[in-house]
């Protein structure tokens, strides 16, 4: 038995296989929901009802998209040109941790919203661009994986988070509690539902995913970072300047990836705690493998995961299954989707 | 300055030297062995994550504890063979598929977990290992205590060390391992599938993984909670280059690792003054500085990262 690549892959195929693959990985995690005792269909209902069936439901699951679209366009673009960023956890964090940290500068706190958010959005984007700098540079200029590193920072990041709001950034009203200070009302990003969490971080996001497929389908960066991604030789020979691209590439993803942070930090939660992430960054890598890279199918992988941790939360308290249900679902899915695209693009001889 | 003296003469602190590097000999020989055979492995935070949870369930479900040091080997020989089928016969992406089993193995250990203890306030705790004295050596003074004193996997890792070395460098079977990731065109001309040999190679390093991640629950301490692997699969991952893919070498890294951790340890409670996340960052910080002192002198395996498909190049 062999695979062999297929010249050209039927559009349907194409369509189908993602569809197929997340049914796949619906019908695993079913079978883990029976074994532990309940009936998968019921679970999914559950699942679904939960994260659409009402109001709050709905806004908690939007809510839940906004930074998911943002780390999960993080990773695309640096996957795409094969810069293995690992380390959007760290960088969503740095940049969360920075917009409080903006805002304790003198004279910024005083500024109008209208000033103050952009600046704040840019602080954290700015942090998230330095911490994936620096594995770069380890990378041009003592070949040092960047795998790894940016592996190893994650901790680092959250550490560096610890540090700051136990020592210099401590919020003294939180009566002991590790937490920054909080961010100004006026950096806050106006709601969008009466009395429920949804923000302006979401179409915010929608904007970017928009704005990131139009960079990489249509400009000359696009153009190089795929060139750098699909084969480095050739793309420095055909006059691609590979340093400066990564470099690019890395300042786009890690700023996004700050930029989740900073969004979420300015959106939900006012402050920064050392679980403001529920691993947004590794869910990140999930999403842009479930979108295959595709910046604008960032959103649905985007949604289908947080409708899966929305849902599980209200399904797993019903019906008592843990609601690790839902990461489980969503790595299968990124298991199953590998094997999907794969199938795709190659038939098999015997 | 009498202060660093006290720690580094004391007994206990080179004690917990080899105890500390005993998960981090094992994963390390384990990421070693994939890499050998030229699959990057990633999938080893997971493994680790559902060795520590399979082993310490197993003793916790009424096993003894080698059988739950053989349960998690098995697990992770499992999550081996499906790293294995997906990027070698498929030769899918080693960095995705890897951090894809790492986040599925890790979720389904939380989620086993939850199911076998629902309702924990404080997590249950299992009999661990009790460190073996070794009759007559473990008398002498110093030594005694710190190499001989070791609970019993530890020194299954050091016999492991010294297998997987002589076996690598001194038998056909090291051989064939070495020539699949060096170069499997050859191999496969020599009348070896170098695709089973890579899936088998990636399952027995697997197991290691699976053994290391036991350890944490079974010897080390005597509980899981989830997050308890907190990156030492990575830190294996920067020991091997470190290590230049020789298993003498990762000994070597996996204790002055280990050496480095156990001191900063033992600094945080005599250092006033310096927050102590500033220690926790060590390892990761020196594991980054491994890797730059070695990438440009370590000799990767050639046919690291690329899949071998017959009569193709």
């Amino acid at each position: 038995m062999r695979f062999e690549r297929r010249a050209h892959p039927s559009r349907a195929l194409t369509i189908l296989a993602p569809i197929c693959a997340i049914l796949l990985a619906l019908l695993l995690a079913g079978g883990l929901i029976a074994i532990a005792g309940a009936n998968p269909l019921k679970a999914y209902r559950l699942i679904l009802t939960g994260a659409f069936g009402s109001r709050l439901g709905l806004s908690e699951t939007l809510t839940r998209t906004t930074p998911l679209i943002l780390t999960g366009l993080a990773a695309a673009v640096a996957f795409r040109a094969r810069l293995w960023n690992i380390g959007a956890e760290g960088q969503f964090y740095l940049g969360a941790l920075a917009v409080p940290a903006f805002c304790m500068l003198p004279l910024v706190s005083s500024l109008p919203g209208p000033i103050l958010i952009p600046l704040c959005l840019m602080a954290g984007a700015v942090a998230g661009m330095v911490l994936l700098l620096l594995p770069l540079g380890l990378r041009l200029k003592f070949g040092v994986d960047e795998v790894v590193t940016t592996l190893l920072l994650n901790f680092v990041a959250v550490l560096f988070v610890s540090l700051m709001i136990e020592g210099p950034m401590k919020d003294p009203m939180a009566f002991g509690w590790p937490q920054s200070v909080p961010v100004p009302d006026a950096a806050i990003l106006p709601k969008l539902m009466d009395r429920a969490r949804l923000h302006a971080g979401l179409p915010l996001a929608l904007a970017v995913a928009v704005a990131v497929w139009w960079v990489q389908a249509r400009s000359v960066f696009g153009m190089r970072s795929r060139a750098v991604g699909l084969n480095p030789r050739a793309a420095a020979f055909a006059g691609v300047p590979l340093g400066r691209t990564l470099v690019a590439v890395a300042c786009l993803s890690g700023g996004l990836a700050g930029l989740a942070g900073a969004v979420e930090v300015m959106g939900v939660k006012a402050y920064v705690t050392t679980d403001l992430s529920p691993n947004y960054g590794y869910s990140g890598i999930v999403i842009a493998m479930l979108a295959n890279l595709n910046p604008l199918a960032v959103i649905a992988a985007a949604l289908f995961s947080a409708v899966m941790f929305v849902g599980a939360d209200s399904m797993s308290r019903a019906l008592s299954i843990p609601s690790y249900i839902a990461d489980v679902t969503v790595a299968l899915s990124l298991l199953t989707m590998l094997v999907a695209i794969f199938l795709a693009q190659y038939r098999i001889r015997r | 300055m009498s202060v660093l003296f006290d720690i580094l003469a004391s007994v206990g602190m080179w004690e917990a030297v080899l105890r500390i590097a005993t998960p981090l000999i094992l994963g390390t020989l384990g990421v070693l062995l994939c890499e050998r055979v030229g699959v990057l492995n990633l999938g080893i935070e997971g493994i680790m994550t559902f060795g520590a949870m399979i082993g310490w369930l197993t003793v916790y479900g009424g096993g003894d504890l080698w059988t739950g040091l053989l349960v998690a080997a098995a697990a992770g020989a499992m999550f081996g063979l499906l790293h294995a089928l997906l990027t070698v016969p498929l030769g899918l992406s080693q960095h995705v598929t890897g951090l894809g089993i790492t986040l599925f193995a890790a979720s389904f250990s939380y989620y086993v977990f939850r199911l076998a203890v629902p309702t924990a306030s404080s997590p249950p705790t299992i009999e661990p290992f009790r460190p073996l004295a070794v009759p007559f050596l473990s008398d002498l003074p110093f030594l005694g205590p710190v190499l001989f004193t070791q609970t019993a996997p530890t020194y299954l890792a050091l016999v492991l060390v010294a297998a997987i070395a002589w076996g690598l460098y001194r038998t056909p079977l090291g051989l064939a391992v070495r020539m699949a990731g060096e170069n499997p065109h050859a191999l496969d001309a020599q009348g070896v599938d170098p695709i089973l040999l890579r899936i088998g190679a990636i399952m027995a390093g697997s197991a290691l993984m699976g053994m290391a991640g036991a350890f944490l629950t079974t010897a080390a301490f005597n509980s899981f909670f989830p997050t308890m692997v907190q990156g030492r699969g990575w830190i294996c991952v920067a020991l091997v280059v470190f290590a230049s893919w020789r298993p003498e070498r990762a000994l070597l890294g996996a204790l002055l690792f280990a050496f480095f951790d156990a001191f900063q340890l033992r600094l945080q409670t005599v250092v006033d003054g310096v927050p102590y996340q500033l220690f926790l960052m060590l390892p990761y910080l020196l594991s980054i500085l491994a890797l730059v002192l070695m990438a440009r002198r370590a000799r990767v395996p050639q046919a690291l990262m690329q899949p071998y498909r017959r009569g193709e190049r």
